[in-house]
């Protein structure tokens, strides 16, 4: 990770953005943390009390994201990979869908920050007796959870928890509709893995920090069923990328129109949808394989696995028509041998298990960032406070 | 706002040049000496020492940045988090003598916070203090080993140092708050 001793972009320039930081500045310590209802928020803070999905994000703000992520990186790499920010805060991971790997990385991160982490499995609490969403929720926070994380098979779920919850509520995956924090994950692996590449940039170069300009980021596989695959549609879009989206047409349902409006009704966001794997995969630098959702597959949608795997599976072959520095993505959990070859989950383009560790990276910036903004005890709504200890 | 100038950049350089020579002093040498600059200022600050005492010594010491966001006492309290500007120190802690570098010294809860930091990268020989400007009214039982200049305040005022590598000119300069004076401010 870079270290910022140049006067920040986000911060610094024009004395217009410069004029609010410095007056509430107390240079040389920590400063008081009373809020000011008549200053602006620091350019390049975070504004939003819940994360439900990527939409509600601009660009300045999954900026902020993936560069506190790369402060959560370097703690991971400590000896004592652990720091005190949310010491003495409640964080309850409450998810209504199995799940081991999102689910761990939400306790691992909340525990790296040291938050204290309840866990409810749905199945084995008051909900299997007929609890309503709105109690569970009431009673999460009466026992004193201050974030909640949720996992629901309903979309929607988690901003019906939002509306009844008075601290800050991160989506772990709602139904079909959207997996934030999987999508900034994926974001942050490109990053990593392209960011650094020598770019193929025309004159002037494309703005730094688009950094996926001029790339082919290629999601392959059960697209109708993926909340990962529409959270990535946001971000991806929004990072510049040249994106394919391809899988049987069964499996593409819908997605036509959204990819010709272009993504937010965004005509310069806008997306191919083919069925086509080797016009998908031609020259791709990211190709994002993701999992055949058996338990979401009602009757017809697909001839048989086998033949998924037959004309749409990642193999090694299909993958050579990519560019030879290419990365091989997959958000978990893998049906090898179906959407993807077992070589080519664990060969050398992928980077699958970088994910993994991103994942924690990224959660800890998330819940950071969001422990931080107007909502349960951390002051009235729309106030600010100082940027930094600057 | 009106501000008065406390120190130039003649006598920030002056300042610094002698605390690399009281540095080198009070360790007998420069053996296991590395600095650490606290984020932003005490970064360059920390710079600034190393290539003085490079100047008059020959020996580079090593420099590493801290950021204490993690660790500020204030988190629960402030209404939008920090902008977290990143730790770097690239050398073993264990038996160094730590020089923390920072710009102002005030309450004294940055410098708590920056050992509960430290301490968590390694078990240093010892940690010392050097700040360019000691303006008083510390909160915690911490003090400086080494002072640019010490300066009375009251907490009515603000002390804001500049430099080259941040803000383009080097000095400091005190100034009267705007705002009516903080009743029972966490400081």
């Amino acid at each position: 990770m870079s270290l910022e001793l140049e006067p920040e972009r986000q911060t610094t320039p024009d004395a217009a953005s410069v004029s609010p930081d410095r007056a509430s500045r107390e240079q040389g310590d920590i400063e008081p943390a009373v809020p000011d209802p008549d200053r602006p928020p620091p350019a390049g803070s975070w504004r939003h009390r819940h994360l439900l999905d990527v939409d509600a994000l601009s660009w300045a703000d999954i900026s902020l994201v993936l560069r506190t992520t790369d402060a959560m990186h370097e703690v991971l790499r400590r000896p004592i990979a652990k720091v005190p920010a949310l010491r003495g805060t409640n964080v309850t991971i409450l998810f209504y869908e199995a799940s081991t790997r999102t689910r761990v990385s939400f306790e691992v991160a909340a525990k790296n920050l040291s938050a204290d982490v309840v866990n409810i499995a749905a199945a084995s609490s008051s909900v299997s007796k007929g609890e309503s969403l709105v109690d569970t929720i009431r009673t999460i926070e009466a026992l004193g959870a201050r974030m909640l994380v949720m996992r629901h098979a309903t979309s929607g779920a988690p901003y019906l928890a939002a509306e009844h919850f008075s601290g800050h509520v991160l989506n772990g995956g709602d139904g079909w509709h959207a997996h934030p924090t999987q999508a900034l994950l994926d974001l942050y692996t490109m990053r990593e893995a392209l960011g650094g590449r020598a770019g193929d940039s025309g004159p002037g170069g494309r703005p730094a920090d688009r950094f996926l300009a001029g790339r082919k980021v290629v999601i392959l596989g059960d697209i109708l069923h993926s909340r990962v695959a529409r959270s990535n549609l946001w971000t991806l879009t929004a990072a510049g990328a040249d994106l394919w989206v391809c899988g049987p047409t069964t499996l593409l349902r819908g997605f036509d129109g959204w990819a010709r409006r272009g993504v937010g009704g965004s005509s310069d966001r806008r997306f191919t949808v083919t069925s086509d794997v080797d016009a998908a995969l031609r020259d791709a630098d990211v190709v994002m394989a993701l999992r055949i959702q058996r338990e979401r597959m009602e009757g017809g949608l697909l001839p048989s696995l086998r033949e998924y795997a037959a004309r749409f599976g990642l193999t090694r072959e299909r993958l050579a028509s990519a560019r030879p520095d290419a990365i091989v993505m997959h958000p978990g959990p893998m049906n090898e041998g179906v959407e993807i070859a077992p070589d080519v989950a664990s060969g050398s383009h992928s980077v699958i298990t970088d994910q993994v560790t991103n994942g924690v990276a990224v959660r800890m910036a998330l819940l950071y960032l969001l422990a931080g903004s107007a909502g349960g005890s951390s002051g009235p709504a729309g106030s600010t406070a100082s940027s930094s200890h600057d | 706002m009106t501000g008065r100038t406390i120190m130039t950049a003649d006598e920030i350089r002056r300042a610094i040049v002698r605390i690399s020579h009281e540095l080198v002093e009070k360790q007998a040498g420069t053996g296991g000496l590395v600095l650490v600059g606290i984020q932003r200022r005490g970064v360059p600050l920390a710079r600034r020492l190393a290539d003085a005492v490079e100047e008059h010594e020959g020996v580079r010491l090593a420099v590493g940045a801290l950021d204490i966001t993690f660790y500020r006492d204030d988190l629960s309290l402030v209404a939008a988090q920090p902008i977290v500007k990143g730790t770097d120190l690239p050398f073993d802690l264990n038996g160094a003598t730590v020089v923390l570098v920072d710009d102002v010294l005030y309450t004294g809860r940055t410098i708590r916070a920056a050992m509960d930091a430290l301490v968590d990268f390694g078990r240093p020989q010892a940690i010392r203090l050097a700040v360019l400007v000691d303006r008083g009214h510390r909160e915690l039982p911490i003090r400086a080993d080494h002072v640019g200049k010490n300066v009375p305040t009251s907490r009515e005022e603000v002390v804001r140092v500049h430099l080259l590598e941040i803000d383009g000119a080097d000095d400091v300069a005190i100034e009267r708050r705007v705002e009516a004076p903080l009743a029972g401010a966490v400081g």
